[in-house]
């Protein structure tokens, strides 16, 4: 009897708190906005420029679930903007597609990786994609240790390597672009999620080399020394430093990369999205400079908008990632919502 | 032949020496701690101003501050503090006085046990999937609670037990020669005697949830968030609203991690100041838990 009253309690106050949620829905107009952790910064400023332009009369929520999990809450309808810091794949178009959810992409900044290394190595000052992939692939494990094994004329001293851990965007991104596969990477590095134990890490170590996000290069340049970056793939055949010019003009290859937003189609008729979208678009190149990331080429801009007003849903990827995509290039495309057939993705090297 | 002097002051020595190790390993403790504290007051104690207090997250490491995440803190812990406590409670008597020994109060007694190993995140996932999708209590405050209430559940049930063993068997027997039942011994005895100790369980609990990070996030806690959940006081009938049970929050553990994740070093000193704010809030409550627990100590006359 007694058990009884005790197993019912939970369910009674169950019920009862159910009924006290659903007398929340009446709200007022809110942008939900999730996804990457990458983005994060720059929609953080938005959203804060953006409430103090329409004075509160709209709420915005930004979360961090990272890409994926952005993806998954998009999915399932619960947000009207996806943050991420790659392409939507096509596992994930398909989970859009299953649950009727449809989606304008606009790339909204860049975001650059860096290559650095110690101010006092003063052996190296460019690297080339191959031997950046002959240091990170995962045959390089136990063999790739020291630095002339990389170019013979460096020194013969162990080469001690930082790098992003595996959960983040940037492994993601650096694993992608230099080996040729996301996540492929050798294990025996120093990893961090948190880019300034890394900072810490090259700067204390004479034969320190790591990628880091550009954004976390520019306030520590001082004590750090970026390295040009080489690609054959690239147009520019010399090698190129990080910078706003390169990664702007699209020469900064293939260590650069558009961040995006996705906005649902539904959601883009609602009017406070919609104002949210425009205000991003003409406001977020100063708020992207202002938190330390890159923002896109202007016309860029004109051409997202034309694209949301326009309603063009889908990716311009087709749910294949692609490395080295120039930002005029990627506004050429018309976005498409089938899923490419499996072809491999452009490697730089293979 | 060795004199019993030798053999005490060999003895002896190994006390001593034993004693030096004691406080050697329980100061290793101790000086981590200053260190770490001393450490986050440098970094954060400059920056903890009203304006802090009573700001939105920002861009802008200077302007930012924490008023959503105390704010979502306080109402999470209100909630929790509400669910957990009589179910804790309850649970606890229907162990300690009612359950027959058999092998099911045993095998409940081996599960709440082991659900208090269990780590947060696993929380997490269950009231992703059980309160924000089956319930369809969405991303809220109530579903944060009610995570948060599971988790320290444990702790409660525990306390609460321990806070019953503690009162002599005379005081039950007595009850019982007088006439009342069970229920009456308990409500009339048994609970106003170890309202104490079953206070102090309630608030360690809480001051253990007010720190969770994981379980939140997994359910979908924000990182940005520059308003209030809405007023529980209403102009209109009847007065109170619960709307703000389903808003959306964040608490003072995501808005430090979330800073601490941040290029720019001004976030980190915002970090600081809010792990400040937060250990002042745990150190509050279990502050808090203590007096109570003298107090009720104090007011007990058998």
């Amino acid at each position: 009897m007694n058990l009884q009253t005790i197993r019912e309690l939970p369910l009674s106050m169950l019920a009862l708190a159910s009924g006290l949620a659903g007398t929340a829905l009446a709200q007022a107009p809110t942008v939900r906005i999730d996804g990457s952790s990458t983005v994060f910064p720059v929609a953080e400023a938005v959203a804060e420029e953006f409430q103090k332009a329409t004075k509160g009369a709209v709420k915005v929520t930004v979360g961090i679930a990272g890409t994926g999990g952005g993806f998954k809450k998009f999915a399932r309808g619960e947000t009207d903007i996806s943050n991420a810091s790659r392409p939507i794949l096509a596992a994930e178009m398909k989970a859009c597609k299953e649950a009727g959810v449809e989606y304008i992409e606009l790339p909204i900044c860049f975001d650059a990786l860096t290559v650095a290394v110690n101010p006092k190595n003063d052996w190296v000052s460019s690297i080339t994609i191959d031997e950046l992939k002959k240091i990170w692939e995962p045959a390089a494990q136990g063999k790739v240790t020291h630095w002339n094994q990389v170019r013979p004329e460096w020194p013969n001293e162990k080469i001690v390597l930082f790098g992003a851990g595996a959960d983040s965007g940037t492994f993601d991104y650096f694993t992608e672009a230099v080996c040729g596969k996301a996540k492929a990477s050798r294990g025996d590095f120093t990893a961090s999620e948190d880019d300034n134990v890394l900072v810490q890490g090259i700067e204390g170590n004479k034969h320190a080399l790591g990628y880091i996000p550009f954004a976390y290069y520019e306030p520590h340049k001082d004590r750090m020394k970026a390295l040009a970056i080489e690609w054959n793939k690239n147009s520019v055949k010399t090698p190129v430093l990080p910078s706003m010019e390169a990664v702007q003009k699209g020469t900064y290859n293939p260590l650069a990369r558009p961040l995006f937003m996705y906005v649902s189609k539904k959601a883009a008729s609602k009017p406070e999205v919609k104002q949210y979208v425009e205000f991003f678009l003409k406001e977020g190149a100063a708020l992207a400079q202002e938190v330390k990331y890159l923002p896109l080429p202007a016309p860029a801009y004109v051409a997202a908008g034309k694209r949301f007003a326009e309603l063009q849903v889908g990716t311009a990827f087709g749910g294949v990632p692609e490395v080295g995509v120039s930002i005029e290039e990627l506004m050429r495309r018309t976005p498409v919502t089938e899923a490419k057939a499996e072809t491999p993705p452009a490697a730089p090297k293979k | 032949m060795r004199s019993i002097q030798e053999i005490v002051a060999r003895r002896r020595r190994q006390d001593r020496w034993f004693a030096v190790l004691g406080v050697f390993c329980t100061s290793i403790g101790i000086i981590t701690l200053i260190a770490l504290l001393a450490n986050l007051l440098i970094d954060g104690l400059g920056h903890l101003d009203w304006q802090f207090l009573t700001s939105f997250a920002s861009r802008r490491a200077s302007s930012a501050g924490v008023l959503a995440a105390v704010v979502g803190s306080l109402l999470v812990m209100l909630v929790t503090a509400c669910v957990a406590a009589p179910l804790g409670i309850a649970a606890g008597v229907w162990l300690e006085e009612y359950a027959p020994k058999n092998r099911v109060a045993t095998i409940l007694e081996v599960n709440i046990a082991n659900l208090a190993g269990v780590p947060s995140v696993i929380y997490g996932l269950m009231a992703l999937s059980v309160f924000v999708y089956a319930f369809g209590f969405g991303h809220s405050i109530l579903t944060a609670a009610l995570t948060l209430a599971v988790l320290i559940l444990p702790i409660v049930i525990v306390a609460t037990r321990e806070a019953l063993r503690t009162i002599p068997r005379t005081i039950r027997e007595a009850s019982y020669a007088l006439g009342a039942t069970k229920w009456e011994t308990v409500w009339h005895h048994l609970l106003p005697y170890s309202l104490g100790g079953i206070a102090t369980g309630v608030i360690i609990g809480l001051s253990r949830a007010i720190g969770e990070t994981a379980p939140l996030v997994t359910i979908g806690a924000l990182a940005f968030i520059a308003f209030l959940p809405d007023p529980p006081v209403t102009g209109e009938f009847p007065f109170v609203s619960f709307s703000w049970l389903g808003s959306d929050f964040t608490v003072l553990p995501i808005q430090m991690f979330n800073w601490v994740s941040r290029p720019d070093p001004a976030f980190h000193h915002n970090a600081a100041a809010t792990g400040v704010l937060l250990i002042a809030i745990t150190l509050g409550m279990n502050a808090i838990a203590i007096f109570v627990r003298y107090r009720m100590r104090k007011a007990i006359q058998w």
